[in-house]
């Protein structure tokens, strides 16, 4: 199968479509959400949690024996709060460091976790076949309740978010402050991990504990570089979660079946890089672009307060001096000549130049600051 | 003259990880003081603003704004964090900001509206930035964004004002331009609390003082204690001052 055949058969193919639409709301929700994580400098703490949720998967499959995705994602759920609990927990009363306590949680719960998955393979008489599908995820397996699942916690998620817009903005931005407003604090903070959590825990299946925090890290990152506003961020970050996930499927089935959830995660990354290069703002190319200008634009300036210096000792500013004055001047070359007759700033006639009376108003603002802010 | 007692401390005591940053504070700030609160790094000046904006848990004592807890009286109290304890990359412009102002008084998910907005337009008018409201705050100075902080804090309407070291890295201009603001507010009979480094302007700024090394040192107005002897107590160096009233 190939790309067209892929976006053929996406509307009548009922896995097809099933997986695509949940890859799709899956990105979204992580778009949305990690934002938030980005923006607390938290982005560490997906990946805890993700890997943290992995002891819940294989306690939950012991204690039920059951291979429902629903139940082994309570199980998670509750691991990855835990670890999210723990992680809080170590921070507040140890000298450890944040980062510590991360690193911690999740090397303690996924050496756990892989334990309890090499306990259960070994297991006589289990269907334990699939568990594992948990550490890259198997978008393959989604079904359609899982769809409706996913659908249920991001519009939970989406009212939450809007409703607490205003709150959750003032705690991302200032802790202390919103604190000192009057808001509990602590239950902000709770409502948001718990959101986190929550979509993490629904993208297990999909993408899977390891490569989890991509999901909720690339969009985020990628949606800062192409705006300033908080709002537009968090649309721009569920798009290219979306399109990260419906792309990251259609590549993987299209092409031999390649692994769902690693396709997806080095889409999104793609995004990332085109965003740090290419975004207009912030990006590596525009920067460099409006480095080399600022460096043309100042040789011109240089050039221009040297003529100014020249045609001010003199009554009529337009009489013609030599160009060959200039060439005591390092600043002056035949390109800044050219681009300030461009300008109407001087006039060229022969080896001779001349100051217009613009050229001379506007070298006497050069230096004045307040003409010279945009 | 008898004044009203705007802030009461009571054997506040604070400690971050059993090493005591503030021992036994006891104050009485009256209303309508322009205070300085002065001491060396680590004396615990931040750390006492936070305990009585209810931000920092006191492991003993209390705190009373009009004789009542902060919990119920924190509408009349606006905060001026340091300026670098936010990332000032957050995406969002300069007139958002100062519209956060207005949160503490809309309280649980009501939303700002035109009135608001009005206010936060006021405020940096006030603080003459208006014409950078719509400015992404990273695009700030560093002057720039302490008079954005101060501007939230105006929109609060408050009757007590705490504000951690607001001249720190701002120039001359800025400078004079905050605490004519801040002598407006006193003049407006607020009480205004600055935590504030700058020794040698401690009398020309502020009409009450107090000297802070993890105990009080001393507190009153600067006439009376501004002096070498409880410089020397704060900073541990025999301290003189040079500026005399």
């Amino acid at each position: 199968m190939n790309i067209q055949e892929y976006f053929s058969l996406v509307f009548n193919d009922y896995t097809l479509r099933t997986i695509t639409l949940g890859t799709a709301v899956l990105g979204a929700i992580c778009g949305m959400l990690g934002s938030f994580a980005v923006l607390r400098k938290q982005s560490l703490l997906g990946d805890a949690i993700s890997h943290a949720a992995l002891p819940g998967i294989a306690i939950a499959f012991l204690i039920t024996g059951a291979k429902n995705s629903n139940t082994l994602l309570i199980g998670a759920l509750v691991s990855g709060l835990i670890g999210a609990y723990w992680i809080r927990g170590i921070t507040k009363n140890t000298h450890l460091k944040s980062d510590t306590a991360l690193g911690l949680i999740l090397s303690l719960f996924f050496g756990f976790g892989m334990l309890l998955l090499t306990f259960i393979q070994k297991m006589p008489n289990s269907n334990q076949a699939g568990l594992d599908k948990y550490l890259f995820g198997q978008a393959a397996t989604l079904i359609e309740s899982d769809v409706w699942l996913m659908c249920i916690v991001t519009a939970i998620s989406l009212v939450v978010v809007l409703l607490f817009w205003k709150e959750f903005k003032l705690l991302l931005f200032d802790a202390d402050y919103t604190k000192s407003l009057g808001y509990n604090t602590q239950f902000l903070d709770l409502l948001i991990t718990a959101l986190i959590v929550l979509a993490i825990v629904i993208g297990l299946q999909t993408v899977g504990v390891i490569l989890m925090s991509a999901m909720l890290l690339a969009p985020a990152a990628a949606a800062r570089q192409w705006t300033n506003s908080l709002g537009v961020m968090i649309f721009l970050a569920a798009i290219f979660g979306a399109l990260s996930g419906v792309l990251g499927t259609a590549v993987s089935a299209s092409s031999n079946n390649l692994s769902t959830g690693p396709v997806i995660v080095l889409i999104a990354a793609v995004f990332v890089v085109f965003s740090f290069i290419f975004s207009p703002g912030r990006g590596l190319l525009f920067k460099e672009i409006r480095y080399w200008k600022n460096r043309n634009d100042l040789q011109l300036h240089k050039t221009l307060a040297f003529m100014h210096n020249i045609a001010k000792t003199h009554e009529n500013i337009s009489h013609p001096h030599s160009i060959k004055i200039l060439n005591n001047f390092q600043g002056y070359t035949k390109k800044s000549l050219k681009k300030l007759e461009g300008k109407m700033y001087i006039t060229v006639n022969g080896s001779m130049w001349a100051m217009t009376q613009e050229g001379y108003d506007a070298a006497a603002n050069l230096y004045n600051q307040h003409n010279n802010n945009d | 003259m008898k004044q009203n007692i705007a802030i009461t401390v009571d054997d506040l005591t604070v400690a971050y990880n059993y090493k005591p940053v503030l021992w036994d504070i006891d104050l009485a700030i009256p209303e309508g003081v322009l205070m300085a609160i002065v001491g060396p790094n680590g004396a615990g000046k931040s750390t006492l603003i936070k305990s009585i904006l209810d931000i920092i848990k006191p492991i003993a004592g209390s705190v009373k704004i009009f004789d009542k807890s902060y919990k119920e009286q924190h509408k009349l109290v606006a905060y001026v964090p340091q300026k670098g304890s936010v990332d000032w990359d957050f995406p969002t412009t300069a007139l958002d900001v100062v519209m956060m102002g207005t949160y503490g008084s809309l309280g649980w998910i009501k939303r700002p509206g035109q009135k608001q907005k009005k206010e936060a337009l006021e405020a940096l008018e006030k603080v003459g930035m208006l014409e950078f409201k719509s400015r992404q705050i990273s695009q700030l100075s560093g002057g720039q964004q302490q008079r954005i902080f101060l501007a939230r804090a105006l929109v609060q309407k408050a009757s007590i004002y705490l504000m951690d070291e607001p001249f720190q890295g701002v120039d001359a201009t800025t400078e004079k331009a905050i605490i004519n603001i801040l002598k407006e507010l006193r003049k407006a009979g607020k009480t205004v609390i600055v935590v504030h480094h700058d020794l040698q302007t401690v009398p020309e700024y502020f009409d009450w003082v107090t000297f802070l090394n993890v105990k009080k040192i001393a507190t009153g107005p600067v006439k009376d204690i501004f002096n070498d002897d409880n410089l020397t107590k704060t900073y541990g160096i025999n301290y003189k001052v040079s500026v005399q009233q």
